[in-house]
């Protein structure tokens, strides 16, 4: 057997703009778990990247099984036997488990697709591996943790001796997520090697043999699970000591802003997303919604903002019965939204800075008058902006496509506070962004709590509600399953009830 | 600045440049000359009063056509329906322009064009419609549009509205009132300074309006539009609307002050040059200005060339498919310039047929 | 495989064929030549549309949309019957169609493929560029000396009434038509072509990361898809006419995106599709040659056209009509 499944030796790859990779080396031996660790933007997708065959190093070079190699694509890592397991599935969703699992590699016979191999193969890999699977499921209609299962079996099914894992817990709940690390710890027991990429500390010290940290693209720690702790992690990831858990006072909620009533809401595909929802949120205090993304958050999101209309209930913002209200008289009312998806939903990639700071107010004065746009009074607006909340950008004229990740989100809140607001809905308001961004993002949001604000923060991240709410509900399959005060509250609870267990 | 417009400017007079050079190869393959035939497609656009006038004449639907097409980019829309909306838009106009008498020039003119006007705001605002609320996609539904157009125009033309004058047996309206027949101020056309005063305003409108705000928000990203409380389905609809009322005036000018009425098949063709015009302006309305005078002339020779040179008319055709091609992978272009690659001129509009 | 249909889906489609055969039957005992006449004219005006529509659908289920087959099906039509006339050989001319086809699918490819431009704007290039050059090119004096395709009797078969003279007494390109259902539906839905097809055209990322050069497959894909239009242009000027005439496909290639739409992107149902377009062109040259009914050639005209926008508006509110998920967007790597 090889000493070294997959190795990167003195990897360096360089974007424009960015050095992604800075001299990297990593080593990983058979039957191992080797964490690789670090922030959004810290280059752990672009070694990865480098690993599989994505992209070609610009120095440096990547070794499989004790042999230094040149890839030239993925299908040269596949056949050398790495798997990869990417954080948004890679599957083909109107196409059966079957035939994502065998696809690129297909069993033939008298030159067409033989299924009836290609099934008895992923039932036997199945059985190997006690991974359990219907081969004929479409994997559309599959939970996410199945869909992850079928990722897993696509690897094994290409004779994978390591795995690389690209945040593969994001999408599940706190027990889905331990049990997915004891299938990838009795993996390792074959032999199989296995890159487990993340930035959830607890994670890492949990699975990992062997700890990798990455920063600025730069390896900046080796270490073990025995050696340190979260806050010696994190220190190591950020640079800086890092305040875990933001100070926060306790809330004083006052009257009913948002009250929703008996909703029922249905997804894109005509099924039901929300099945008969109440809960109310108090001015002054912040509500979690916390679950596996895909239970309804969205569509919660949407129903209130307007986005969607629901098909039964009420939805009240201040006394005001606003239930198929439009977007904009939803933003009138003192609503303000930090959508899930900014490039989606909260920018204009190629309007300016100044453009998107007056994205959903344009139509107002000052902004505009008698249909006239102002153009003065914008720019003015989005240096103001740009200042109160710390958007690095060379100027407002230039096209938001051209901020960081995090300075796009705060240009987003900071458009969304510059209005006395009522009601703010968050949605995933820090995904993908540094931690700085992060801190600052979270201190502003507790400080519009404190000054009497109503909160909905809807987050796939435990810990961001764990964090930030005043009171947590937990969304499973459209329901809610419970809505429990922040100090009776922990993982483990709110990890059931993300399960749909209640008892 | 000057920077700026240069490189703006570079790719589509590269594009002019290699069409005009590969339009020569063939005229050599038909044994003509192509110096000859390039002079005389000049001095037949430009020579004289006469020519200068022509020229004038052939840029004004084509201002109107490249519009339709621009205005509606702006919202991420592609309106290939130009050819159906100025069929529409030159009926109604001729109808309204022999249909009525008795009135003065300054209440009859500008009725007959807003005939043609409403008439292809509802036959373009109907593609926009129908996008917005089912999801059809306009491409289909404006094609589909100009076919029925040309039916309908091919109808009304020879039956309703039939010239019945002498034994006249050609599908055709009557010749318009002199009250709706748009006048020429010396060499330039009326019509001409109706087209470049619509390219202003369709400039101010995107630009500095609240509306084009809208219009552009929703062109350039539907999503974010929807959630700043854009009324998606509305700004298409009317953004549809807008360009089909625009590629209906140069329909109604053709029929108003250049032929004096309707004639079922002398627009045809004309309606899908504005999609060439659009491009070569990058959608910019008044970039649409020179890119039409640019083709007009070209058009406008074109007699002139056969004549002199002996080469069919249709190397027109062919130019302009050549340069809409350049304009259209301007990756070639830019590959002769040593040009870094600018994203924000690239034009986005493929999508499925069903969704929006 | 590949589309699957409910039960009631299926009730549905064989009611419906029964009502149609039931129809049919009444007519054919009331009229027979006429309605002989009309199924004919039927499949004739049918297998210029199926001939696209796959066209159009192998595209599409790899991701790339073909919204210039028209200028395909002109230009193909234009090369299928010059070189036909310049050689005395409908063979020849029909090979030189499909070569012309191959040719401007390479080049929708190497615009919408390779070199990203925006697929509705590469195919309006192919649609412009065809009628310039079909117009600039066109010789007036060329004709088919030897006529056109003539039908070929497929021995007993052809007897059979109606169904004999309907579908087993056609030239030949349109049994090769008939064959290419045949062909394109297996190889989309059994193959591992159709299967790494389907797939690019769904989630081109997913392909990528098993190792399946998405590019070169709609490369590849786009460029043959190419082929079917071309022999479509061969069909209509050496089978369907006999001769070439300026802008004579007259909106054909953009029939066959909306019969493809109809027919789900798969072989049978655009043919199915297809059929039901060709009986409008057909009733409606029944209708001008009989006059029947007092309707203006115009609005009978305007018939199939009208029926597109519904249909595409129709495939837009039924839900169960699903685009290809990647359909129409360039690939990028990483």
């Amino acid at each position: 057997m090889s000493e070294v499944l997959l190795a990167a030796e003195n990897v360096t790859k360089q974007f424009p703009g960015v050095l992604a990779n800075d001299d990297v080396s990593i080593r990983l031996r058979p039957g191992r778990i080797l964490a690789l660790l670090g922030e959004n933007g810290a280059g752990k997708s672009t070694l990865v990247n480098v690993l599989f065959g994505m992209y070609r190093p610009d120095s440096g070079q990547v070794v499989i099984k004790d042999e230094t190699v040149d890839l030239h694509g993925p299908d040269d890592a596949i056949s050398r036997g790495i798997g990869m397991v990417h954080q948004h599935f890679q599957l083909v969703p109107p196409m059966r488990v079957v035939e994502n699992i065998v696809l690129g590699d297909e069993p033939t016979k008298r030159g067409l697709v033989d299924l009836d191999e290609a099934r008895n193969r992923v039932v036997e890999l199945s059985e190997r591996y006690g991974l359990e699977i219907d081969p004929d499921a479409l994997v559309e209609d599959l939970p996410v943790g199945m869909q992850q299962r079928v990722e897993i079996l696509k690897a094994l099914y290409r004779n994978a001796d390591v795995l690389i894992m690209d945040e593969p817990t994001g999408v599940l709940t706190p027990q889905e997520a331990d049990h997915l690390l004891g299938v990838l710890r009795e993996l390792t027991e074959t032999g199989l090697g296995i890159v487990f990429i993340t930035h959830k500390l607890r994670e890492v010290l949990a699975i990992a043999d062997d700890i990798v940290v990455l920063r600025n693209g730069k390896v900046v720690g080796e270490t073990t699970p025995s050696q340190t702790s979260e806050s010696g992690l994190a220190e190591m990831m950020v640079g800086r000591s890092v305040v875990l858990q933001v100070e926060k006072s306790v809330a004083t909620p006052g009257d009913v802003v948002l009250k929703v009533n008996e909703l029922e809401v249905n997804d894109d595909r005509g099924q039901i997303a929300l099945d008969g929802l109440n809960f109310e949120v108090r001015a002054g205090e912040i509500l979690g919604v916390a679950g596996v993304e895909g239970n309804g958050q969205r569509e919660l999101v949407e129903a209130i903002t307007g986005l969607r209309h629901p098909s039964v209930g009420v939805m009240e913002i201040d006394g005001e019965q606003l239930t198929s209200g439009s977007p904009r008289q939803i933003t009138k009312k003192g609503v303000a939204h930090i959508p899930e998806d900014r490039e989606k939903h909260g920018v204009v990639a190629v309007y300016s800075v100044a453009e998107n700071s007056i994205l959903n107010r344009y139509h107002r004065r000052p902004f505009s008058i008698r249909g006239i746009l102002r153009r003065d009074v914008i720019r003015g607006h989005a240096q103001d902006v740009v200042d109160e909340f710390d958007v690095r950008t060379p100027n407002v004229l230039v096209p938001a496509s051209s901020l960081s990740g995090g300075n796009k989100q705060k240009l987003i809140v900071g458009r969304e506070f510059s209005d006395e607001i009522k009601l703010l809905i968050a949605a995933q308001p820090t995904r993908g962004i540094d931690i700085g961004a992060i801190e600052f993002i979270h201190r502003r949001i507790l400080e519009q709590r404190d000054k009497g604000t109503a909160v909905l923060l809807v987050s796939a991240e435990l810990d961001e509600i764990l964090g930030l709410s005043d009171r947590i509900a937990v969304l499973y399959d459209g329901k809610i399953m419970d809505v429990i005060d922040a100090q009776d509250a922990d993982r483990e609870k709110i990890g059931l009830l993300m399960a749909g267990i209640t008892d | 600045m000057s920077r700026s417009i240069l490189r703006t400017v570079a790719i589509p007079l590269v594009a002019v440049v290699l069409g005009l050079l590969i339009g020569a190869v063939l005229i050599l393959s038909q044994n003509a000359s192509p110096s000859t035939a390039y002079t005389a497609l000049l001095v037949g656009g430009l020579g004289d009063a006469d020519a200068v006038l022509r020229t004038l004449q052939k840029a004004t639907p084509l201002i109107f056509g490249g519009l339709a097409v621009a205005f509606a980019f702006k919202a991420g829309m592609f309106n290939i329906g130009g050819q159906g909306q100025l069929l529409i838009g030159a009926v109604f106009a001729a109808g309204v322009g022999f249909g009525i008498d008795g009135l003065p020039m300054v209440i009859h003119l500008p009725l007959a064009l807003l005939a043609g006007a409403i008439g292809g705001a509802i036959w373009g605002g109907l593609a926009g419609t129908l996008k917005a609320t089912t999801g059809a996609h306009e491409v289909i539904v404006t094609i589909m549009l100009n076919f029925v157009a040309g039916n309908l125009t091919d109808w009304l033309s020879a039956n309703p509205w039939k010239d019945n004058s002498g034994n006249n047996i050609v599908a055709r309206t009557p010749l318009v009132e002199d009250s709706a027949t748009i006048p020429t101020l010396g060499a330039v056309p009326v019509g001409f300074l109706l087209a470049v005063a619509a390219a202003a305003t369709c400039w101010l409108v995107l630009e500095r309006t609240t509306y084009g705000f809208e219009v552009r928000s929703v062109g350039h990203n539907r999503n974010a539009a929807r959630y700043s409380g854009i009324k998606v389905g509305w700004i298409m609809g009317s953004t549809m609307a807008v360009a089909g009322m625009l590629a209906a005036l140069g329909g109604a000018v053709e029929s108003l002050g250049v032929d004096g009425r309707f004639e079922a098949g002398v627009n045809v063709g004309l309606g899908f040059e504005g999609i060439t015009i659009a491009l070569l302006a990058r959608a910019n309305p008044l970039g649409v200005i020179p890119a039409a005078l640019l083709v007009g002339l070209m058009e406008a020779g074109a007699s002139r060339m056969q004549f002199k040179a002996g080469v069919a008319p249709e190397l027109i055709d062919v130019i302009q498919a050549l340069i809409l091609f350049f304009v259209a992978a301007p990756i070639i272009i830019r590959w002769l310039l040593r040009m870094r690659e600018d994203t924000s001129e690239q034009l986005q509009l493929g999508a499925g047929w069903g969704k929006s | 495989m590949g589309q699957v249909m409910k039960p009631q889906q299926r009730q549905l489609l064989y009611a419906g064929l029964t009502v149609m055969l039931v129809v049919i039957w009444i007519f054919y005992s009331a009229n027979g030549p006429q309605t002989t006449a009309v199924l004919a004219g039927t499949v004739r005006a049918a297998t210029l549309l199926a001939l696209g529509a796959m066209c159009g659908m192998i595209g599409e289920r790899s991701g790339v949309v073909n919204i210039g087959i028209e200028g395909q099906f002109l230009l193909s039509a234009f090369a299928a019957f010059t070189i036909a006339s310049m050689t005395g050989s409908l063979f020849m001319g029909t090979v030189a169609g499909i070569g012309m086809g191959l040719m401007m699918g390479w080049l929708l490819a190497a615009m919408a493929v390779g070199l990203k431009v925006d697929q509705i704007i590469a195919g309006t290039v192919l649609n412009i560029a065809a009628l310039g050059l079909t117009s600039f090119f066109y010789d007036r004096s060329r004709s088919l000396g030897m006529g056109k395709y003539t039908n070929i009797d497929l021995g007993p078969l052809a007897d059979i009434p109606l169904v004999g003279t309907v579908f087993f007494s056609r030239p030949p390109l349109t049994y090769l038509t008939m064959a290419l259902l045949v062909v394109v539906h297996v190889a989309l839905f059994r193959s591992v072509w159709g299967m790494r097809t389907r797939a690019i055209g769904e989630h081109p990322g997913a392909a990528d990361t098993v190792g399946i050069d998405v590019l070169r497959l709609r490369y590849l894909n786009v460029t043959l898809a190419g082929g079917l239009a071309g022999l479509g242009g061969a069909y209509l000027a050496l089978e369907a006419v006999g001769t070439f005439s300026r802008a004579m496909s007259g909106g054909r290639g953009f029939l066959a995106l909306a019969v493809m739409i109809f027919g789900r992107r798969t072989p049978f149902g655009a043919y199915a599709a297809a059929l039901f377009f060709g009986f409008t062109t057909a009733l409606q040259n029944q209708f001008q040659l009989n006059n029947t009914f007092d309707i203006p050639p115009q609005f009978v005209g305007m018939l199939p056209f009208v029926v597109t926008i519904v249909v595409v508006a129709l495939s837009g509110l039924v839900g169960s009509m699903r685009d290809p998920a990647a359909l129409g967007q360039n690939y990028e790597k990483g």
